[in-house]
């Protein structure tokens, strides 16, 4: 109630605390993609694996990259396809 | 066989030694035997905190050069007799101990000792290295400022990646008068960043300045928020549950007033 009137005057303070938890969250994404690149290796590799299971995929030209923006953690994987694998239609 | 407890940070300033010295007493207290290490080579002060600045002879770096016997080297306190400190060496840097030579001094230790507890240095590098090499068990204390738990979450994935999984956090200085303005980040807040099981939160208290200004653990002087919050601590890391101290700060009416007045 106490807190209503406050904002309804205009004067409540947000608490720095949010400010810090935010700052924080972000700067601790940062911190934590720092990745080995024998980490991406084995992850492309893996990749790999999987997709050649339904497609034949050009390995030389594939790229696979963690990329961070402001906000957020992203795996960019550009895989040039040569051909699907026949029968791989699925049910 | 005891349990190695090292006491980590990443950070300096938050509280290592202090947590060190009370946990240490705070078990001598309830009888066990305690070894307390200084790990921090070059810039010892465990041995300050506790009261034993008067009494070194031999170092750590002796011990593991083999200039004295462990024995020789292991200060008993003046207070409580199962209670010894093995303090580090002021004129050597990190690089004179290795972590293999750690592990072996704690396993040597553990077989006389109920717990022992190693005072980590601040950094991640050969130091932390040496300190974390024969723990059982890490505690990570840390401030609730950006700083001190961004270092934490380092510091966790340090420790996970040398295979020590499990590490339990100490939220040290906490001000509740603060957390409830919403000016610090409260107990949940750093849980959630920080994803480890909470061992404990110390409210901040002047009595840790006067408590180390004397060379006395706040443990051994009943009373005080700090020293309640760490015999809390002792208590668990023995096993019994101990439910969070309440930190709860009521408003008088007229501090109420007053803020509804913007004064």
């Amino acid at each position: 109630m106490l807190d209503l009137i406050l904002k309804l005057f205009g004067k409540e303070s947000s608490g720095s605390k949010n400010i810090a938890k935010e700052r924080l969250r972000l700067v601790l994404v940062h911190d934590r993609v720092n990745v080995s690149p024998q980490f991406m290796e084995t992850l492309k590799d893996d990749m790999i694996k999987v997709i050649s299971n339904y497609m034949e995929i050009n390995e030389q030209e594939m790229e696979v990259n963690l990329t961070k923006s402001k906000s957020s953690v992203a795996i960019v994987a550009n895989i040039p396809v040569n051909r699907m694998k026949r029968g791989t239609s699925i049910q | 066989m005891g349990e190695v407890l090292v006491i980590t940070s990443g950070k300096g300033g938050v509280g290592k030694t202090t947590t060190a010295a009370n946990l240490g007493t705070g078990f001598a207290l309830s009888g066990k035997r305690v070894a307390l290490i200084d790990a921090d080579i070059g810039l010892r002060n465990l041995d300050v905190v506790m009261g034993l600045e008067n009494r070194i002879v031999y170092d750590l770096v002796d011990v593991v050069e083999g200039n004295c016997r462990l024995k020789q080297a292991l200060i008993r306190d003046k207070r409580y007799e199962t209670l010894y400190l093995l303090p580090a060496a002021q004129t050597r840097d990190k690089n004179a101990v290795n972590p293999e030579q750690m592990r072996q001094l704690c396993e040597e230790l553990s077989r006389e000792f109920d717990y022992v507890i190693i005072d980590c240095p601040a950094g991640i590098e050969q130091g932390f290295r040496n300190a974390i090499a024969g723990a059982t068990q890490a505690i990570i204390v840390t401030t609730p400022e950006v700083s001190a738990v961004r270092d934490a979450d380092r510091i966790i994935g340090l420790l996970e990646s040398e295979g020590k999984s499990d590490p339990k956090l100490i939220v040290n200085r906490i001000r509740p008068q603060m957390v409830k303005k919403g000016d610090m980040m409260d107990i949940d807040d750093i849980i959630d960043i920080l994803a480890i099981d909470l061992l404990g939160v110390i409210p901040e208290d002047e009595y840790i300045v006067i408590s180390t200004n004397r060379g006395e653990p706040a443990v051994t002087q009943p009373g005080s928020l700090a020293s309640t919050a760490y015999k809390n601590i002792v208590r668990r890391l023995s096993g019994e549950t101990v439910p969070l101290m309440s930190l709860e700060v009521h408003d008088s009416f007229f501090s109420r007033v007053k803020k509804f007045l913007r004064l």
